[in-house]
């Protein structure tokens, strides 16, 4: 990485007091975003991607939350920003994209005026006319076929594909340096998922845009990223290029998230690999490692949790938190000749 | 649009033939009795009932006796035999009133309904909202009669601050007019403001929680710009219902309050006509009673379709 990040999460933490007690959705977490770099912050539902993402902009502050660490845009600290400081930056420079573009728009106003709304609530003195003619550009950018007819359509008129479109054109607006994608796949086609990821890579080629992408989709990742942070159960468990990812895997957890990966190219098995057990409650983490319960390779220093290290000499950027050496790692992850995660002994 | 609201009018007018049967039906069919006595009322004479049994053709076939008794209602020629009157005369002679103490309590219960649910929302948890809620389920709770008598103890008869109500007209003295009436307004707005602010509170915080909200806060609003744009304005439909319902029904005679406070309005001759079981005045008091509650069902859809632009269904807008 050269020069200062542009952004820079150190050791992230957030809390939720809810009624059955402290729950502590992200756990230290901490990565940098390079000026142009799109990051995948993989991981299951509940590991913390979208907390994460959300506290960067402020998103998660609320009575109940205590977040704790540091989140500096291009050396600005965000964490401790006051709320106009952070109303600044949310849409002017860090964009974000959610996951349903079926509800992440207001109902009840028309797309352009939402967009025109975004773009004015940044630019005082830009007049509704100049914003409207903003706004048809941007759709238009996106792909949006007839935008200047468009833009004046309900989001109930738009198809899922399209929401997505027009929300990827809101969050450009104000031409951010970076955008924050939030599952934008997810609640979409398969064919569609498809054109968004070309439009965001698109968008990160053209433009530079930094990009993190929050997925729990491993073949989207493949697609577009060039670092990946795999998260589990708020923590970080390995992070590195996406060739070291996905070749050189180090922690369980990763070797079972590809094993599970459906393959074009190989003969179709029985049934599909799956990671056996379930996620564990935040509220009740195992001690050490928290993937220790499902994992089939747990020895008696996982009650130990492994810090977040590089462990290989050759890539030093290549961080994990198992305890096993890297030969070791090499051997263990080999189910059949494939990486992949065996299921445990009963 | 227009189609929507053509196709809305088209509906009421048959939503009040259904109301208007329905009202010839339980006053003059269903009862097991003559219903010529029940019309002159408790001291009818022989001749009178006669007379009125021609006059209404109770012999007649049930559809002649609806067109008469329509007829009668909308022609202005309905009596009323035991008050010896016009009836239709004294329901336009109590339109100003009425109108003028419900006009009045919407707008101070909408104004301070959507206020005060703004505000517990938006500091929900907080000491504001705790206060405003107590306030909301005491305006509740308090019987009309109730605060009523209590406003014109403490108000009028100790301290003489307001007039006893009674209708001052509004073109003699806009002044005397608007005295009169603040206290009818207050005790009729009282449990709408809290029964509204209450419905909007809780309106509110389901929005907080949408999508759509996390959207405006991520691409930088101002906070009072989110909730109020994004927010509050999401959550206005069931008050808008709510209004429409209650508004109407109450333009056919807000009963307690014009008998408490001596207004000479419908409700008022409504309630004398229910104690002396004066039946055309009863009629014909449903049936204004139901146009207005038909009228402004019609007015909320039409409303909804502005605030909702999902509402629009049929229209060639998409």
């Amino acid at each position: 990485m050269s020069g200062e990040p542009l952004l820079a999460v150190r050791d992230l933490r957030v809390g939720f007091a809810t009624e059955g007690g402290r729950v502590q959705a992200v756990d230290g977490v901490s990565f940098e975003l390079a000026p142009g770099e799109v990051l995948a912050i993989v991981g299951e539902s509940g590991a913390g991607k979208s907390v994460t993402a959300q506290t960067i902009i402020g998103l998660t502050k609320s009575g109940n939350a205590r977040i704790e660490g540091s989140v500096r845009l291009r050396g600005t600290e965000l964490i401790d920003a006051g709320d106009e400081e952070l109303r600044k930056v949310r849409g002017e420079r860090v964009g974000m994209v959610f996951q349903d573009p079926m509800t992440s728009f207001n109902p009840v106003y028309r797309i352009g005026a939402q967009i025109v709304e975004a773009i004015r609530a940044h630019r005082d003195g830009a007049s509704k006319a100049d914003a409207r003619e903003r706004a048809i550009e941007l759709l238009d950018s996106v792909g949006i076929p007839d935008a200047p007819r468009r833009i004046d359509a309900y989001p109930h008129e738009f198809s899922g594909g399209m929401r997505q479109r027009a929300m990827i054109a809101m969050a450009l607006a104000l031409e951010p340096e970076v955008l924050i994608a939030d599952e934008p796949t997810t609640a979409l086609d398969v064919t569609v998922q498809a054109q968004i990821l070309a439009l965001l890579e698109r968008l990160n080629r053209e433009r530079g845009l930094a990009t993190i992408l929050i997925t729990h989709d491993l073949g989207v990742v493949a697609e577009v990223a060039d670092r990946v942070v795999v998260m589990y159960a708020g923590r970080v468990i390995e992070q590195g290029t996406l060739d070291e990812i996905f070749y050189d895997p180090q922690h369980p957890y990763t070797w079972g998230l590809l094993g599970s990966l459906t393959r074009m190219d190989r003969e179709r098995p029985q049934r599909l690999p799956q990671i056996s057990g379930a996620p564990p409650s935040l509220l009740d983490l195992p001690q050490g490692c928290s993937f220790r319960p499902r994992c089939p390779h747990e020895f008696g220093r996982c009650s130990e949790l492994p810090g977040l290290d590089a462990r290989l000499a050759e890539a030093p950027s290549h961080l994990d938190r198992c305890w096993f050496s890297p030969e070791d790692k090499r051997e263990r992850r080999l189910v059949e000749g494939e990486i992949g995660l065996e299921a445990p002994a009963r | 649009m227009a189609r929507f609201v053509l196709r809305r009018l088209v509906g009421m007018v048959a939503v009040l033939f259904a109301v208007s049967v329905l009202t010839f039906l339980i006053f003059n069919v269903i009862p097991n009795s003559d219903p010529a006595q029940r019309i002159a009322g408790k001291a009818a004479t022989p001749n009178l009932i006669a007379s009125i049994n021609e006059e209404w053709g109770f012999d007649n076939s049930l559809p002649d006796q609806y067109v008469t008794m329509m007829k009668k209602v909308f022609s202005g020629d309905l009596v009323s035999y035991f008050a010896r009157e016009n009836v239709d005369e004294r329901i336009v002679e109590g339109i100003p009133a009425t109108f003028s103490l419900c006009l009045g309590a919407a707008v101070i219960w909408m104004f301070f309904g959507i206020l005060f649910g703004y505000l517990s929302a938006v500091r929900a948890g907080g000491l504001l909202d705790r206060a405003l809620t107590v306030f909301a389920v005491a305006g509740i709770s308090i019987p009309v009669f109730g605060l009523a008598a209590i406003f014109l103890i403490y108000l009028t008869y100790k301290t003489e601050i307001f007039p006893s109500g009674e209708y001052v007209e509004f073109a003699s003295d806009p002044l005397e007019w608007a005295e009169h009436l603040i206290l009818p307004w207050i005790t009729l707005a009282i449990v709408y403001v809290g029964f509204y602010s209450r419905v909007l509170r809780s309106n509110m915080l389901d929005a907080m929680n949408e999508d759509y909200v996390r959207t405006a806060r991520a691409k930088g609003l101002g906070e009072r710009q989110v909730m109020s744009r994004h927010v509050l304005r999401n959550s206005l439909a069931p008050i808008i219902t709510l209004f429409g319902l209650d508004f109407g029904a109450l333009l056919g005679g807000a009963i307690l309050v014009e008998g408490i406070f001596n207004i000479n309005g419908v409700g008022l001759y409504a309630f004398e006509s229910l104690k002396n079981v004066d039946l055309p005045p009863i009629m014909a008091i449903v049936l204004f009673g139901a146009f207005f509650v038909v009228l402004f069902n019609a007015l909320v859809d039409i409303a909804y379709a502005w605030l909702d632009p999902r509402v629009r269904l049929g229209d060639s807008a998409s």
